[in-house]
């Protein structure tokens, strides 16, 4: 017994240790997990984010180096203070205090002592940065914008939040993500893929080589260049034209969708939004609740489009065969179709057929036409479907499916929104016919309306509205954006429309906006709104709208422009159409006096006027 | 020498796969950017590569003296080194907390690693004297003695570790007749101890009463039941406890407190007193089955647990060869202790076979507390894991032991 016994404790011990080490690195599998967190970190490499261009291969957006100042606090050494302060432009107690907060987080790690200086802040500190013991220059990667408009189209980026992190497997903290227009539209193809590489740490959490040699890295991607649909002259020249002014221009190629121009205004640099001024500008854009600067007019806000949906109704009437272009209607300053219902209409030769009536706005014309539509059909209900059902055939009433990250669906009635509205009426035609000349439940986004009116350039189809327009040079080859959407509408039924569009510029309420040489066709509307002035329904002044195509016989762009409570449609929006037109097709402008008019009117006081808590005449 | 000189290669070939073992991983664990190559006298691995080579030449000179020489010398050389122990209270130098080292230059010698091969042969020769019998209560003493003096002088140093390696002279104790209540004494003592700081004394007293009245339940037929001794002896147990939580609350340091308590699992701190054994654990853990491979342990790497290329290498192991490696290297150690036992007994003359359980018991405790505190069994004592951790004095004072035992086996037919 006495000599086995020490063999037996022997080989018991060897025995407890092997149990024990079979549990600990066999069974137990929660160490290696524990080892990676302790010993490995991940580190990203930036991909440079791809540059925009526009149409004609100019570069609108670029990148820009910006550096962090950062610092090791161990490795500081007696510094003069005041001086560096000064050259990093804070005050020496603010300097003092980020030094103290960096090394409560960790002497030997790196903390941001003062984030993204321009390369002009940091010329001035490059040189003498090596004095600084312990100071280091981290550089990152800004967007760098070469124009100074179309902010709201081109989008911004900013810092991903917590929340984003969490559901996406690709950002971290501290990345940057397009937060508007292309940017967030085009994000997965801008921002390219971020290299990983892991990293081998020591106890102190320095980084002391690559882990395993790097087998498990990757190399960063960079970001696509793409080329964008618009014209980056004609978006400056807008934005020139919308100064003072709120509303939205879009402008489309009718022959491919290409979005020439998205417009809105107010509109703001899209400088201000980068680096450190970002959050403090965009505070300031956010709480802007009476120009509302960061809504997209042109895409995100819904008008009643007025006089140019005549044009839509006489294209369905005359596919419902309900009229045809012969066809007289009599207008005695209006159309009264009730006791005690009349729609009013200006002074004009009466009665007059389709295109006159269109080049002439003529709102009884169209009422009564709108009417022979409805009641074609056993039931309004029925006849509201169908006349849904030829305007939706436009892209109106549901949401075009274009590529900005956002938009409005507008609104087109069909036979169940009335039945909703009028739940113990049998409901007739009357009781919707302001739908006829745009007005009553009819709302478009401008965006919309330059749709619709390159659908009737093109006679019949348009191609969704699309701002890409090329990838890395590669033209896009989207279905959605490079197939034709046929209209409900025959192509012969557009002559006399375009014939009377054509008229609203050579003698209709146009035709002191005609251009030299550019055979226009347009389309002038007036649109009555309100708004809740402390919660009483008011009336403001109308809006100016306008849609038009040009050349006549061989469009080349379509264009609708809203401005806000501008009063009657060829006083600004048909002016600044006209001249868009213009800048587009001749590249110069030759109606010096219109451009003068509308670079020195502002509606600024038009604006205040619901604020001001005051009685207002409006239409004035 | 002549023709009886037959050393146990199978020893030796298992100190050599452990010594160079250990010089791997030593390598890993100090392996950093300024390394140069394998021979780097700058290098921990660098040093330890020398420590190896000098201890080749100890070795021939260990093997080439005669076996007699260690028996004649043996209380000289116990002398000498209570001497070396003593005079580090004058000429000592202090390395980390412990003034356990003579410095020549650049070397430092640790004369404690030493004083255990020579207390082996004190003891051996006390015991092996013809006129002294164990089972006599003042040779016994005489014993205990001999053993507990260079542990009195080392615990002060403060080296409380390297004191508590002369336990492993109850392996000799035992084989030569010290009777079996001592080890229960032992181990009673330290189960009382371990139980009294897990669960209270209260606990305890109520264990002790309850297994008393069990002893006398089973033994109620028989006709002389010494009731008066159950319950001195469970008195004496109830008051050992007593005073283990009075030493433990009044006596102890809070950083030895910690580490039972961290053991006990009563604590969870894996920042601060618990860092040390959190990281090994990891290390160990996350090496798997088959383990990181060889200088890419990312703990090792890291630098994560301190002492690693010490006192720690052995998460070194677990980490860069797995469960695999671990395995491998605790059997080594068993089939070496094991060995070292089977070689003792085949002794002819009680010195050799005395001299034999001291090397298997010294090594057995230096196996047994390094492993079970890398491993998170056993509170933080900082010893090394013999021939495997970094170390000149601790490599030397092992090799010299091992070999001490070899010659006096090889020799066993001369005297």
């Amino acid at each position: 017994m006495r000599k086995f016994f020490p063999i037996i404790l022997v080989s018991l011990t060897g025995l407890i240790f092997l149990i024990r080490l079979l549990y600990l690195q066999v069974i137990d599998s929660s160490y290696e997990a524990l080892s990676l967190n302790n010993a490995v970190s991940i580190k990203y490499d930036y991909p440079q984010r791809g540059y925009i261009f526009d149409r004609e291969g100019n570069l609108l957006v670029a990148n820009q180096p910006s550096y962090d100042v950062m610092v090791i606090p161990r490795e500081i050494k007696v510094f003069d203070t005041l001086e560096l302060a000064s050259l990093l432009n804070i005050t020496k107690e603010k300097l003092i205090e980020r030094l103290d907060k960096a090394r409560v987080y960790s002497p030997r790690l790196r903390s941001v002592i003062i984030p993204q200086l321009t390369q002009d802040e940091f010329a001035l500190l490059k040189e003498k940065m090596r004095k600084y013991k312990g100071f280091y220059i981290q550089k990152r990667s800004l967007r760098d914008y070469k124009v100074d408009h179309s902010a709201s189209v081109l989008g911004y980026i900013s810092e991903v939040t917590q929340s984003e992190v969490k559901e996406s497997s690709y950002y971290k903290l501290g990345d940057l993500i397009g937060r508007s227009g292309v940017e967030k539209q085009y994000e997965s193809l801008l921002r390219g893929v971020k290299g990983v590489n892991y990293v081998q740490k020591d106890r102190f959490n320095r980084e002391i080589g690559p882990y395993k040699n790097g087998i498990y890295d990757t190399l960063s991607v960079k970001g696509k260049d793409i080329t964008l649909t618009l014209d980056q002259e004609l978006q400056a020249y807008g934005e020139k034209l919308m100064q003072n002014k709120h509303g939205g221009i879009v402008a489309i190629e009718p022959k491919t969708g290409e979005l020439l121009s998205v417009v809105t205004a107010p509109f703001y640099d899209p400088d201000l939004l980068v680096g450190r001024k970002r959050s403090g500008n965009y505070t300031k854009l956010y709480y802007d609740s009476i120009n509302k600067p960061l809504l997209n007019r042109s895409l995100q806000a819904m008008y009643p489009p007025g006089s140019p949906f005549k044009a839509l109704t006489g294209l369905v009437a005359l596919e419902e065969g309900v009229t045809d272009i012969n066809t007289k209607e009599s207008c005695s300053h209006g159309f009264r179709y009730g006791r005690n219902a009349k729609m009013g209409c200006h002074a004009h030769a009466s009665p007059l057929a389709l295109t006159p009536a269109l080049a002439n706005s003529c709102n009884a014309y169209f009422a009564k036409t709108y009417r022979r539509i409805i009641e074609k059909y056993p039931t309004a209900h029925k006849g509201m479907d169908v006349w849904y059902e030829h305007l939706s055939s436009f892209g109106l009433g549901n949401y075009l499916g274009n590529d900005l990250p956002v938009g409005q669906p507008g609104r087109i009635p069909d036979g169940d929104y009335y039945d909703k509205w009028y739940p113990n009426t049998r409901w007739a035609a009357t009781y919707t016919l302001s739908n006829a000349i745009g007005q009553g439940e009819i709302l478009a986004t401008p965006i919309q309306m330059a749709n619709f009116t390159a659908a009737i350039a093109n006679r019949g189809y348009y191609y969704t509205p699309h701002i890409l327009k090329a990838i890395d040079g590669e033209p896009i080859k989207d279905d959605k954006f490079t197939q034709k959407k046929r209209t409900s509408i025959s192509t012969e039924h557009f002559e006399p429309i375009i014939e009377g569009m054509h008229q609203v510029y050579t003698s209709g309420t146009a035709k002191y906006l005609q251009i030299p040489d550019i055979e226009i066709c347009g389309k002038t509307g007036t649109a009555e709104n309100f708004t809740r002035i402390d919660g009483k329904r008011t009336q403001l002044t109308d809006h100016s709208l306008f849609v038009a195509f040009a050349p006549k016989d061989d469009p080349k762009i379509a264009i609708a422009v809203i401005v806000e409570n501008g009063y009657w449609g060829s006083r600004y929006a048909g002016r600044i159409a006209s001249l868009m037109i213009e800048k587009y097709l001749k590249g110069k402008i030759t109606r010096k006096d219109m451009e003068q008019w509308i670079l020195t009117h502002s509606l600024e006081e038009e604006y205040l006027k619901p604020y001001s808590g005051e009685e207002f005449k409006i239409n004035q | 020498m002549g023709k009886s000189f037959l050393p146990d290669w199978f020893t030796i070939f298992l100190y050599l796969i452990l010594v160079l073992f250990g010089w791997i991983n030593i390598y890993s664990a100090s392996l950093n950017d300024a390394a140069t190559g394998f021979f780097d006298m700058n290098q921990i691995y660098g040093k330890q590569a020398l420590w190896i080579g000098l201890s080749l030449v100890l070795i021939v000179i260990m093997l080439s003296l005669e076996a007699k020489f260690y028996y004649r010398f043996s209380s000289i050389i116990y002398l000498v080194s209570l001497l070396s122990l003593l005079g580090l209270f004058i000429f000592g130098k202090t390395i980390s907390g412990a003034t356990s080292w003579y410095s020549f230059g650049s070397f430092s010698l640790q004369p404690s690693e030493f004083a255990k091969a020579a207390t082996a042969l004190a003891l051996a020769k006390y015991l092996s004297d013809i006129q002294i019998n164990i089972k006599s209560f003042k040779n016994q003493l005489s014993a205990f003695l001999i053993i507990a003096l260079p542990a009195l002088i080392i615990i002060p140093q403060p080296d409380p570790g390297s004191a508590l390696v002369y336990l492993a002279f109850f392996f000799p104790l035992y084989r030569e007749g010290l009777s079996g209540l001592y080890l229960i004494l032992g181990f009673s003592l330290l189960f009382i101890f371990v139980f009294t700081l897990a669960v209270g004394s209260l606990w305890v007293s109520a264990g002790v009463v309850a297994i008393a009245l069990l002893i006398l339940f089973f033994n109620r037929k028989k006709k002389r039941k010494h009731i008066s001794r159950y319950v001195v002896l469970g008195g004496l147990a109830i008051l050992f406890s007593l005073s283990v939580n009075y030493i433990f609350e009044n006596v102890f340091e809070q950083r030895h407190r910690d580490r039972f308590n961290l053991v006990l699992g009563k604590e969870v701190d894996s920042k601060g007193i618990g860092y040390n054994t959190d990281q090994s654990e990891i290390a160990i853990g996350s090496g798997g089955l088959w383990g990181k491979g060889w200088t890419k342990g990312t703990q090792t790497k890291g630098g994560f647990v301190p002492e690693q290329h010490t006192d720690y290498i052995f998460s070194t192991v677990g980490e860069e060869w797995g469960f695999v490696g671990s395995a491998t290297l605790t059997l080594l150690f068993v089939i070496l202790i094991i060995r070292l036992i089977v070689l003792a007994e085949r002794q002819k003359n009680q010195f050799s076979r005395i001299y034999g359980y001291s090397v298997a018991g010294i090594l057995f405790i230096h196996f047994a507390i390094n492993v079970a505190m890398v491993i998170g069994i056993f509170p933080t004592v900082g010893i090394p894991l013999p021939f495997f951790s970094y170390g000149g004095s601790s490599l030397w004072g092992f090799t010299v032991l091992l070999f001490i035992f070899i010659r006096l086996d090889a020799a066993r037919q001369e005297i």
